[in-house]
């Protein structure tokens, strides 16, 4: 159907406007990053670039920052390994139970991160385990898992077996038809489900909130509390600027090796 | 190794409990045990002097929920689910004309284009990208700004920040990338020709709406209402940087767990939250599948 000229006008001026509202605050995030004053006031009071060299020589911040890197390389780790496994189950066999796991599987994302980080945090407070890294690794990769899971068996609906029985047949053994055969088809679905699950993992700060030791000091913990500090506001800013100034491309990459797939975002299967 | 591959070749069995074991285990016990462990908790005591848990059962936790402080707390769950529902109903107005306008009216290339402007701003800080509405709606901010500078304000309003109106802002703001995609994959599928139907057979805008359009959208709508209600539900950070200072749920909970460390009133809290919300995705899956019988 051909748009009517009247449709296109209309929605595409509502489309402007929705975008407008989602983009106005990145603009203020971005623009008072470069601010000369501590104050966030409108007008702008001056281009600087003070914060990012404050940022520069800030352990603290740096620290967090890279204790978010490790936890999200961990949690991506597991839940790379776990929810693969688990796509194959699902993509090759027939077995009960499939819908109460996956169920399990996606209830995660679904429900609040406080109700996934309190019940870790009582499941924690049972079993006496300490408060730390470990634990906050484990809330992340809870949720991580089906980001993987739904990335990889969407791509392993649309591989018929038959290629990896043909190399089976053809004399492969199994690690070399996993190897040869199989990953590759797999790999870029991989590699969106890891991004995405990195970046969850890198922003989290619900779970992590309710699993975080007194030492766990994850970024987002940290921006939570230099944004009760006014004069940091503006070093936070730069912060969510650096940010996203290194997330623009590792979207780009998740789109291109995803752009058959249609939306890496849909958690419902 | 390669008896053991040989071995698994021939028992599918074993092929399926391998790959089936570790997610299962790792979800039975960091969630589903864990889940367990936050109803018990609900249904233990706390020593008053040692913050203590006390593995005691009693119904205490939830007596205090449901009528404890005047009501309270329920107070406190019935405007949440409120500003939840508020929070949906706005984010599925705006998400749908952008989701009609990615899926049916742009083109293909410019469809992925706008289909990662949408994803963007998931990719930033959810923190910074709440705290800069203070930077929008505060005493010397944005909005007061031009609405003084273009003479509607006499003098800055200190009225759109630190309330519910705020809160609710925020919320509708970070939330609605999570009603467009899941609408845009919806509305992308639905065949050119039923439209085309619908108007050969004489059906206007509003009809083919409603009759022809918004059931198949459904689905869509349903998966971005849950993930948006559930959402609010939980978040205790935007109340926290932009509210005025009344309850929600989450900060509820999230100050049970933290500074007034009462893990068992917390739990119960939570145990609410969680039921409500099940009771959400059945109702909806329930409706979703009579809407498709």
């Amino acid at each position: 159907m051909g748009a009517s000229r009247a449709q296109k006008w209309g929605f595409g001026a509502a489309a402007v406007l929705v975008f407008a509202f989602l983009y106005l605050p990145l603009a203020i995030i971005v623009l008072y990053a470069f601010n000369k004053s501590t104050i966030n006031a409108w007008p702008f009071p001056g281009f600087s670039t003070r914060w990012f060299e404050k940022l520069a020589h800030d352990t603290e911040a740096k620290d967090a920052a890279w204790l978010s890197v490790r936890i999200a390389l961990f949690s991506t780790a597991f839940a790379l390994v776990l929810g693969t496994a688990l796509a194959f189950a699902f993509a090759r066999f027939r077995f009960p139970g499939r819908e109460p796991v996956n169920f399990a599987v996606t209830l995660p994302i679904i429900l609040p991160g406080v109700i996934t980080g309190v019940a870790l945090a009582s499941f924690f407070l049972f079993t006496g385990t300490d408060l730390s890294m470990r634990t906050v690794i484990v809330g992340h990769t809870t949720f991580c898992i089906v980001l993987v899971f739904n990335n990889v068996l969407a791509r392993l609906r649309r591989v018929s077996p038959s290629l990896s029985e043909a190399s089976r047949d053809l004399g492969a053994a199994g690690w070399q038809t996993f190897l040869f055969v199989t990953l590759p088809t797999i790999r870029t679905a991989l590699v969106a489900g890891a991004l995405l699950a990195f970046a969850l993992s890198f922003d989290e700060i619900a779970v992590t909130f309710f699993l975080a030791g007194s030492d766990t000091t994850t970024l987002p913990l940290w921006i939570l509390g230099a944004l009760r500090r006014t004069r940091d506001v503006p070093e936070v800013n730069a912060v969510a600027t650096v940010v996203l100034a290194i997330s623009l491309p590792m979207i780009a990459a998740a789109a291109y090796l995803m752009r058959d797939e249609g939306p890496a975002l849909s958690s419902r299967d | 190794m390669k008896r053991f591959s040989r071995f698994l070749y021939a028992h599918p069995g074993g092929r399926l409990g391998l790959l089936l074991g570790p997610a299962v285990l790792w979800l039975l016990v960091f969630y589903l045990v864990a889940l367990a462990l936050l109803l018990l908790t609900s249904l233990w005591q706390q020593d008053v002097f040692t913050s203590e848990l006390v593995h005691k059962w009693t119904l205490d936790n939830y007596e205090k929920l449901f009528s404890g402080q005047g009501g309270l707390w329920l107070r406190i769950f019935g405007r949440t689910v409120l500003l939840a529902a508020i929070v949906t109903v706005i984010d599925a107005a705006l998400a749908f004309p952008l989701a009609w306008f990615m899926a049916r009216v742009a083109s293909p290339r410019w469809r992925t284009l706008l289909f990662l402007a949408v994803v963007v701003p998931l990719w930033s800080s959810i923190l910074v990208r709440i705290f800069a509405w203070r930077t929008i709606l505060g005493d010397s901010g944005v909005l007061n700004s031009v609405l003084v500078d273009s003479g509607l304000l006499g003098k800055p309003s200190s009225a759109f920040l630190y309330n519910d109106n705020a809160v609710t802002i925020t919320w509708v703001y970070v939330w609605l990338p999570f009603m467009v995609l899941p609408l845009y994959a919806a509305l992308e599928k639905i065949p050119d020709s039923y439209l085309e139907a619908s108007r050969d057979l004489g059906a206007g805008g509003w009809t083919t709406f409603r009759r022809v359009i918004l059931p198949l959208a459904f689905p869509g709508l349903v998966a971005g209402a849950t993930f948006v209600f559930s959402l609010t539900m939980g978040d205790f950070v935007a109340p926290q940087l932009v509210g005025g200072g009344s309850q929600v749920l989450g900060g509820a909970i999230k100050d049970r767990f933290g500074v007034a460390a009462d893990y068992p009133f917390g739990a119960a809290l939570a145990m609410l939250a969680l039921v409500t919300l099940v009771g959400f995705l059945f109702l909806t899956r329930r409706s979703s599948a009579l809407e498709h019988a």
